[in-house]
């Protein structure tokens, strides 16, 4: 697994407060994990700060899975 | 409006939740109140240097066991961060008063929940909140402003998140009236069951302000007591000669109001009843009482009139007696024109001197101390009454608490913007 994809996970797990083995690649942060709408607004906050980057609100909008969340940022780092 | 009403409902009290400088737990804290204990100290967890007031009550770090507060142990870590610490004490307080009311209707009872609102008021609300987001716009981190900063900060969502646990789906309300807002609580529910709006409610203040920003703010209006750093437990004197101020505390109340025959067909405790409730302003200074103390005298008729009883009546009162200068004796001065002759068979305390001044939760913690006064027949003491700076006929029942024949009592809240609120409790029958 690459270093974005632990990172990110980690942030999720801290954030909403799910057990590690539940955040898979592709679980879903409000079908999967229990987040609503604020709580998916405050991770896209926390992968900002952690990673450096901006996503703006177009994009954050379409981040909903972790792997979303995983290629935006790996896109935008080789970018 | 009210053309369908017969008469008003009668309100009794079935269940009592705390979270204050002496702890949590009603139990727990009143058994130290009457041990004469303070919940005063230095201010550890934030740096005083720059205050000129470095004393507080603070609730203490602990488990749940030895009647202390673990946050923990009461909320979800992921919803800690949705709520400032004033949601966070409500919380505690509301889960203890409802566990203790026995009151839990479920998803199959939803009639029974949509006739149960909670009414859970602030002095301030949010306060650390709204410094922590200024400060990120401060630093031009505008962009890092949390999603719940806003809902962390609002003062009704510590009836929010309370309706939200409980499912509690009646009326949802909260005052804001300075230091009167738990009176003002504990009987506009009252009311509201009264007049058949719902038919419980969970009502009370909270408060935690005690933070760099509302130190700072209270020691700028010259409120708080700063001749006392050394001596933490003396800081909070009321009526003594030597009183300087308040000392800020951090708490909540919460107690479960029910309409009598409701409370007799589930078969719940009745701790005491609800008979009266008054309210005035002074329409004088922001923040200083008229010099007649009249507001005070107007709120306190106005209750007696409301419960249909005569100041003999009444065995105890708890006074807002904060601690300050002016304030202590004006109220003193007013219980007297109002008592009259039988001033001289009334006690009156402040407990205040042992937790502090709650601020939006003191209203309703000092009702909580007022039922349990009526239901061991006991008056808490003054703490620090020392050498009053006025002598009155009534007993200020200075430093230890006295047994006494009580079955009524009066509680008195005042706030900032002259806002004034009393409230009355009798023994169940």
């Amino acid at each position: 697994m690459s270093d974005t994809a632990d990172k990110v996970k980690k942030i999720v797990v801290e954030h909403l407060g799910v057990e590690e083995s539940k955040v898979t690649t592709e679980a879903s942060f409000i079908d999967d994990l229990g987040a609503d709408s604020l709580d998916t607004v405050e991770l896209v906050m926390a992968f900002e700060e952690a990673f450096g980057v901006e996503i703006p609100d177009d994009a954050a909008e379409k981040i909903t899975t972790v792997k979303d969340a995983i290629d935006y940022i790996e896109k935008q780092k080789s970018a | 409006m009210f053309g369908h009403l017969v008469a008003p409902r009668r309100v009794v009290v079935t269940g009592m939740g705390i979270a204050c400088p002496l702890g949590l737990g009603v139990e727990n804290v009143w058994k130290r109140m009457l041990a004469g204990e303070s919940g005063l100290a230095a201010i550890q967890n934030f740096d005083t240097s720059a205050l000129p007031a470095k004393i507080a009550g603070q609730v203490p770090v602990g488990t749940r066991a030895e009647g202390k507060l673990d946050i923990s142990e009461w909320i979800p870590v992921k919803d800690q961060k949705k709520m400032d610490r004033f949601i966070q004490l409500a919380l505690v307080a509301a889960t203890e008063a409802v566990e203790d009311s026995g009151w839990a209707p479920g998803e199959d009872q939803q009639e029974e929940r949509c006739r149960t609102g909670v009414m859970i008021g602030s002095g301030i609300g949010g306060l650390p909140t709204i410094f922590e987001a200024s400060t990120l716009i401060q630093q031009g981190k505008t962009r890092r402003i949390s999603p719940f900063f806003i809902p962390s900060a609002l003062i009704n969502l510590a009836s929010g998140h309370v309706s939200i646990k409980y499912g509690f789906k009646g009326p949802n309300h909260a005052v804001v009236t300075a230091c009167a807002t738990g009176v003002h609580a504990l009987g506009d529910a009252a009311r509201l069951i009264a007049l058949n709006d719902a038919d419980v409610m969970v009502a009370g203040g909270a408060e935690a302000a005690v933070a760099e920003i509302g130190m700072a703010g209270f020691c700028a209006s010259r409120a708080l007591s700063t001749a006392f750093n050394d001596q933490p437990t003396k800081g909070s004197r009321p009526w003594d000669r030597d009183r300087d101020g308040f000392v800020m505390g951090e708490g909540a109340g919460v107690v479960v109001l029910e309409e009598l025959e409701h409370a007799k067909r589930r078969g719940a405790k009745i701790y005491a009843e609800v008979i009266g409730y008054g309210m005035s302003g002074d329409a004088y200074h922001i923040t200083s009482p008229t010099e007649d103390g009249d507001g005070a005298f107007r709120a306190m008729r106005a209750a007696l009139m409301s419960a249909g009883v005569e100041p003999s009546q009444i065995q105890y009162v708890n006074a807002h007696g904060t601690s300050t200068p002016m304030g202590d004796d004006i109220e003193l001065q007013a219980v007297e024109r109002l008592w009259g002759d039988e001033a001289k068979s009334l006690a009156m305390s402040s407990t205040k001197s042992a937790i502090g001044h709650l601020l939006g939760a003191a209203g309703a913690v000092e009702g909580i101390f007022s039922i349990l006064a009526i239901r061991d027949g006991v008056a808490p003491p003054t703490l620090n009454l020392e050498d009053p700076s006025r002598e009155s006929p009534i007993d200020r029942v200075a430093l230890e608490a006295q047994p006494r024949k009580i079955d009524t009592v009066l509680s008195n809240s005042f706030g900032f913007g002259g806002t004034n609120a009393s409230i009355i409790f009798r023994k169940a029958a």
